[in-house]
């Protein structure tokens, strides 16, 4: 289905570039190379790939609409916007798209347990319900101070048949989770998959999770060729690990009249130091398994992500972003929480639809972008999720509590 | 010259029948002060090697008992340039050798290559990388050579024959055999095929074997040990230091690291 591309990362060994890799403790060595046997497998299996389309079409809801945002093209003056609808997919984020694909390996590997980290709960809401659809047992590792601010996922998660651990170390959030969730897999790696969430991990983590995420740029593509007759002039999207923005970008990398922009979290702003911008602002690193730019300090000790949206604060980034940072392939930019904000409740007063604070740090930026391009021009924002889940905390916020 | 000092270690060791013991403390915890007078009761306990922790914000491959210890060393504003500073400063005043244990960030912003001078200067003779396998190993191997301080590799229970035999062609020092499925940490008992694992991996390869994660008595270091080169002790021991507790770490430490071979057998 995929048309050949000359841009053919990850190498054999894993890596994008400088970027990427396996820096895994020995004990999980056996493990991620049965799993790049496995996926390598699975690509070329017919069956594999005939049941993974059942379940996006009937089960997901795929393919998701590519929307001209009238309104929203009027009021940024600019390029003609559309957004890539991955708020409506089942569970309602673009997560979904790799957590069926991992459980189905999962199930292909003949592993009966699935491990899973989540921060603001999306990642593990997707992964139980795969399980629960799967019958696959379901453990999710979540940051002590995630479990308290996200209540409602954690009864969501339980609701599905997950079991949710509550995690003590470090401060509680997604990067402890991750830790959490690795040391689990390490004990019980002979019968569990770690069914990751983003594009980040040793790997072949990244690759998998990109291909499965790869469909919304897939479809992105011919849904915009059959109503423009032309590919868009930009593509854009919000940064935490990383996963819908290389899921939009992957099937343009070769269309180089493509524009690739990323949007990161810049939380209080740049200069507040708290924010999570690693491609602006991190070091190169090795975190989780991957060499990436990271967020730490001068000694190498890991600082912690900010962000109102917890899905996108995470201190490190996929390692294919990296890549394409320092190639110059796409774009890093970033939108603060005000801006997130503004954004969020700009796109529920102009087309009717709430999307998730990640996602409104794309539409913030790309706001921005379109109302310096041309009228001719187009540009499509990934609307990686909808903002249900985030309205209790803009209402806290209005009404001047934290939650 | 660094990793002919374990060598020796290991040679005269092995030539008076005994077993090593190596004593893993976290650098920093207690204050990086305390680094000396700490490595020098180890040495005076009978310890033959001293496996010395780097704290790290993240240590994966560690359970709560060394997490806790590299947070504390962590609030004493501890960093690995200030360590292989203080263990340049102190190096003459211990004898035994001293290898590293640190997650690779720390290292990668330190630079591999500024690395691998200061730890020559500290007089290390081993880095041991928890989340650096053979596959990734270049980049910080290729300066340390240089150095002639030897990249310790590890074999795990999950380990292939096939993936054994690739980690043991060229190793140096000695092999670190993981005896448990997990992070490290002390256990109440051993996987059953453990013996049979430690004795076959020894059998392969001339680099002496040495089992740890999950070790934490006198008892279990005997057993163990009967079956390799020797043991790694970490987690009981950091409790025990953090305690002061010195007697304590005498006693977990089999007579003079005399483990007469076959001793449990």
């Amino acid at each position: 289905m995929e048309m050949e591309q000359t841009y053919t990362q990850p190498n054999e060994s894993g890596h994008y570039g400088d970027f990427g890799g396996r820096y895994v403790p020995e004990t999980l060595m056996g493990a991620i190379k049965e799993l790049e046997a496995e996926y390598k497998a699975a690509q070329h299996d017919e069956v594999f790939q005939k049941e993974l389309n059942h379940y996006l079409k009937d089960y997901v809801g795929r393919e998701s609409p590519l929307y001209f945002a009238e309104e929203l093209t009027a009021k940024a003056g600019g390029a003609k916007i559309y957004l890539k609808r991955e708020d409506l997919n089942h569970t309602g984020a673009h997560k979904i798209n790799n957590t069926i694909g991992q459980a189905l390996l999962t199930r292909k590997m003949g592993k009966k347990k699935v491990v899973a980290e989540t921060g603001a709960g999306q990642h593990g809401v997707a992964t139980a319900t795969v399980c629960a659809l799967l019958k696959l047992e379901c453990v999710i590792f979540m940051g002590k101070e995630d479990v308290k601010r996200q209540e409602l996922n954690v009864f969501r998660m339980e609701l599905l048949g997950a079991r949710v651990v509550s995690v003590d170390q470090g401060r509680g959030t997604l990067k402890d989770a991750v830790n959490e969730a690795l040391r689990y897999w390490v004990a019980n790696v002979e019968d569990t998959h770690y069914i990751l969430g983003s594009v980040m991990g040793p790997h072949p983590f990244p690759q998998i999770v990109r291909d499965f995420q790869s469909i919304i740029g897939r479809e992105t593509k011919e849904q915009v060729l059959d109503k423009e007759g032309r590919l868009p002039d930009a593509v854009v999207a919000c940064i935490g690990g990383g996963s819908n923005a290389i899921g939009m970008f992957h099937p343009f990398i070769d269309d180089l009249d493509v524009r690739l922009i990323g949007v990161e979290a810049s939380g209080h702003g740049i200069e507040s130091g708290q924010h999570a911008a690693s491609l602006n602002e991190g070091h190169v690193g090795i975190l989780h398994g991957s060499k990436m730019h990271l967020l730490q300090d001068e000694a190498g000790q890991v600082q912690e992500a900010y962000s109102i949206s917890a899905g996108l604060d995470y201190p490190g980034i996929g390692p294919e972003h990296s890549h394409l940072k320092s190639l110059g392939r796409a774009e890093y930019a970033h939108a603060t929480d005000e801006e997130a904000l503004e954004a969020f409740k700009m796109l529920s007063h102009t087309e009717g639809i709430i999307p998730a604070l990640e996602s409104a740090h794309a539409v913030s930026h790309a706001m921005k972008v379109a109302a310096e391009m041309t009228s001719d021009e187009i540009l499509v924002i990934c609307l990686s999720g909808r903002g249900d889940k985030d309205v209790a905390q803009v209402k806290a916020r209005e009404e001047g509590r934290e939650l | 010259m660094s990793r002919m000092k374990m060598e020796q270690t290991f040679e005269s060791l092995g030539n008076e029948g005994k077993k090593a013991f190596i004593a893993y403390i976290m650098a920093g915890d207690g204050g990086l002060e305390n680094l000396k007078h700490q490595m020098l009761s180890l040495e005076a306990a009978g310890a033959s090697v001293i496996e010395l922790g780097i704290p790290f914000s993240d240590p994966v491959a560690d359970g709560p008992v060394i997490q806790a210890a590299g947070q504390r060393a962590l609030a004493e504003g501890v960093t690995l340039r200030g360590i292989l500073e203080e263990l340049a400063r102190i190096k003459d005043d211990i004898s035994i050798p001293v290898v590293l244990m640190t997650y690779a960030n720390p290292v990668l912003r330190l630079g591999a290559d500024t690395f691998a001078e200061m730890s020559d200067e500290a007089g290390v003779s081993g880095v041991i990388m928890p989340d650096v396998p053979l596959e990734e190993s270049g980049e910080f191997e290729v300066p340390l050579r240089r150095y002639d301080i030897t990249m310790i590799r590890f074999i795990t229970l999950s380990s292939s024959e096939e993936r054994i035999k690739e980690v043991m062609e060229g190793a140096e020092g000695f092999i670190y055999a993981v005896t448990v499925r997990g992070t490290t940490g002390a256990r109440a008992g051993f996987d059953a095929s453990l013996y049979d694992h430690l004795e076959s991996i020894s059998k392969m390869t001339d680099v002496p074997v040495c089992a740890g994660f999950g070790i934490g008595s006198r008892e279990q270091a005997e057993a163990v040990g009967s079956h390799c080169d020797g043991v790694i002790v970490g987690s009981r021991i950091v409790e025990l230091m953090h305690e002061n507790n010195i007697e304590e770490i005498e006693a977990l430490i089999p007579e003079n690291a005399d483990i007469a071979i076959n001793a449990s057998n």
